[in-house]
């Protein structure tokens, strides 16, 4: 009884009281974990949700973020080869991080299923492949002058997922065929190369064509 | 700063998919702290990537795993600091090598921070004879990954020896230069060079190259004949 009116209605109470998008009916939470590849959730209400946890430790909030992302992280790790079981653990510990770290979160600079998606990664590189994956550190000297967000960015970070998931959506199959499998395949390029039986630096082009029409069609958000 | 040799864009890609090895990994993370307009790349490319898995199929998790979740919202976070996170202002490269020997860089030439867990100090760092006025520090072995990163360095006039890879080598210039077929690298340059180019970098400068070389396959070292190795005719 307890557990499952956490699932089904704390999130919904939480975006009544508190979640301005969320009140204007465009988040769709999907209990149940149905399959559903096409995303309709607003950006900004899962911002907003981060930054309940920053701001108050909401944990309806959390749940709220933990129904749209666990599931989407498992899927997102079974798909570049881990375990079921392996997929399951990381989740969790991905979205445990989300909490811990919601103070981190930089609405300005990332959306928030970006953010999770380079959670994921990280964990994914540190606990399957154990390696480190090197960062340029946001305190090294060596980036000062980095120019600040601008004010004049007339997109937010949702907004600009949006246009984003447009433009990713709008690519010729042979250019979202390999950013698909760089994403979800883990895949180098030159294995690429050698399961689509075209030259490495085939491969490469249509990525750089995809890369160009995606931010061609983003513009200027990211300066 | 005027970086003028970048990563491909497969390459940025790559990176912020994930896709590279620790060794190349490091290669890029070196150049992206001297390039913002490679790091907005990245952020770019990562923003791609939130769109790629927020659109996935979703596994639904196993039952109770959001209640699991939420009995450890409270818990500690276990304490195992990255060493990457912990990293303080980047050493300077040393102005003399430890056997007194060779000039290096001006103390103006600071290692990016995100080296600092892999080497802490040019001048103590365990050098190994790679050929006549080239000596190597393993950064990234292959044993723990898919590629490996070295640090060289490069005594004025002389040729990085003949070597034959069979996927993709990457180099990042920390100080002096070099030039190769592709041009000249100074400073926070990176070379990419896929297996079929020819290459052969020169330190053609007057002050010793120090620089990554990292590669997702292994080197195959095979002109370590004095041949090859002899400082080039001007310098």
């Amino acid at each position: 009884m307890n557990e499952y009116r956490l699932h089904a209605t704390a999130p919904v109470a939480m975006l009544d009281r508190q979640a301005p998008a969320a009140r204007r009916g465009r988040v769709r939470l999907h209990p149940g974990g149905a399959a559903m590849t096409s995303v309709a959730v607003d950006g900004d209400a899962l911002a907003d949700l981060v930054l309940a946890i920053a701001e108050r430790s909401d944990q309806a909030a959390f749940v709220a973020l933990f129904e749209h992302f666990a599931p989407r992280v498992k899927g997102f790790l079974m798909r570049q080869g881990a375990m079921e079981s392996e997929a399951e653990d990381l989740a969790q510990d991905v979205l445990l991080t989300v909490w811990r770290k919601a103070s981190q979160f930089d609405p300005a600079k990332a959306a928030v299923s970006t953010w999770i998606f380079t959670i994921a990664r990280n964990r994914r590189i540190d606990v399957l492949r154990r390696e480190r994956r090197p960062e340029p550190d946001a305190d090294d000297p060596l980036m000062a002058g980095e120019p600040p967000p601008s004010a004049e960015v007339h997109l937010n970070s949702a907004q600009v997922q949006a246009r984003m998931r447009e433009a990713i959506a709008t690519l010729p199959a042979e250019q979202a065929q390999v950013v698909t499998l760089s994403f979800y395949e883990d895949m180098a390029h030159s294995e690429i190369a050698e399961r689509l039986g075209i030259p490495l630096g085939t491969v490469k082009s249509r990525l750089r064509l995809a890369f160009r029409k995606v931010k061609a069609h983003v513009g200027d958000a990211f300066t | 700063m005027t970086v003028k040799h970048h990563p491909s864009e497969a390459v940025l890609l790559a990176y912020a998919a994930g896709g590279l090895g620790e060794g190349l990994s490091l290669l890029v993370a070196a150049h992206l702290s001297f390039c913002p307009r490679c790091r907005r790349a990245v952020r770019e490319a990562e923003a791609m990537g939130g769109v790629m898995m927020e659109d996935i199929a979703p596994v639904a998790l196993r039952p109770g795993a959001l209640e699991g979740v939420l009995a450890r919202l409270d818990a500690p976070a276990p304490n195992a600091p990255d060493p990457a996170q912990t990293v303080g202002a980047p050493l300077p490269l040393p102005t003399r090598h430890a056997s007194g020997e060779t000039d290096v860089a001006d103390a103006g030439s600071p290692l990016p921070s995100v080296l600092r867990p892999y080497v802490h100090d040019l001048a103590t760092a365990r050098w190994q004879w790679l050929a006549p006025g080239v000596r190597q520090v393993d950064l990234v072995h292959r044993a723990r990954g898919r590629d490996t990163a070295k640090l060289l360095r490069i005594a004025p006039g002389r040729v990085l020896p003949h070597h034959g890879h069979a996927g993709l080598e990457m180099t990042v210039v920390l100080s002096g230069s070099f030039s190769d077929e592709q041009g000249r690298f100074t400073r926070g340059d990176l070379a990419e060079i896929d297996s079929d180019t020819h290459h052969q970098p020169i330190a053609d400068s007057g002050e010793e190259c120090v620089c990554l070389i990292g590669t997702d396959a292994p080197l195959r070292f095979s002109g370590l004949v004095p041949r090859v190795m002899a400082p080039m005719m001007g310098f």
